[in-house]
């Protein structure tokens, strides 16, 4: 994997509060889990950035070593990986992607 | 190539002997997996690191074969 990618995810993850790196755009998600990392986004009224990582092949593959998870969608909040759609439920259903947010500054609904 | 429910189940038991694995078949199609694994070894883990733990059980197949496991992680009661 080259570097230059590396950088580019780096400089990605630390250039929005909450940046999700996923399948599709959030108007047309290509798969389920990306689908539902984006509802749970909008219900949580948070401002948030998207990368469609089918548009770059070098992204898709640099993000699962970046954050070492071999799945998309994947989850930064202030440049820290904080999971997949599967853990973005469960911390929504307890309540704790809200607390994560406020923890970080970050304003939602 | 899909893998079955069992082998799936199979390969979770042999990293995590312990644990209680509940797969369900989600689209009927074999490719389409829910799986619920409780684990006394996930006892003080976070979410992120109970998960790397059944992703580490299967292999390097997540994400790739294995594109659609739903996954939830837990301890016993």
């Amino acid at each position: 994997m080259s570097d230059d990618v590396q950088a580019r995810i780096a400089t990605a993850v630390n250039s929005a509060d909450v940046l999700l790196f996923m399948k599709g755009t959030p108007l047309f998600p290509q798969c389920g889990f990306s689908s539902r990392a984006i509802a749970i986004l909008e219900h949580l009224g948070v401002e948030y950035a998207t990368i469609d990582v089918l548009q770059d092949p070098g992204i898709r593959q640099g993000i699962k070593e970046f954050s070492d998870w071999p799945t998309i969608p994947q989850l930064y909040v202030k440049g820290e990986f904080v999971g997949g759609s599967d853990i973005m439920m469960e911390m929504y259903e307890a309540g704790e992607l809200a607390e994560l947010l406020e923890e970080k500054g970050v304003p939602h609904a | 190539m899909p893998m079955a429910a069992s082998d799936i189940e199979a390969m979770i038991k042999a990293a995590l002997p312990d644990a209680q694995v509940e797969i369900t078949d989600l689209a009927g199609d074999g490719d389409h997996y829910s799986a619920r694994v409780v684990s006394e070894s996930f006892r003080g883990l976070t979410r992120i690191n109970q998960q790397r733990k059944v992703y580490d059980a299967l292999g390097g197949r997540m994400g790739g074969v294995l594109h659609a496991l739903q996954l939830s992680t837990g301890v016993p009661d």
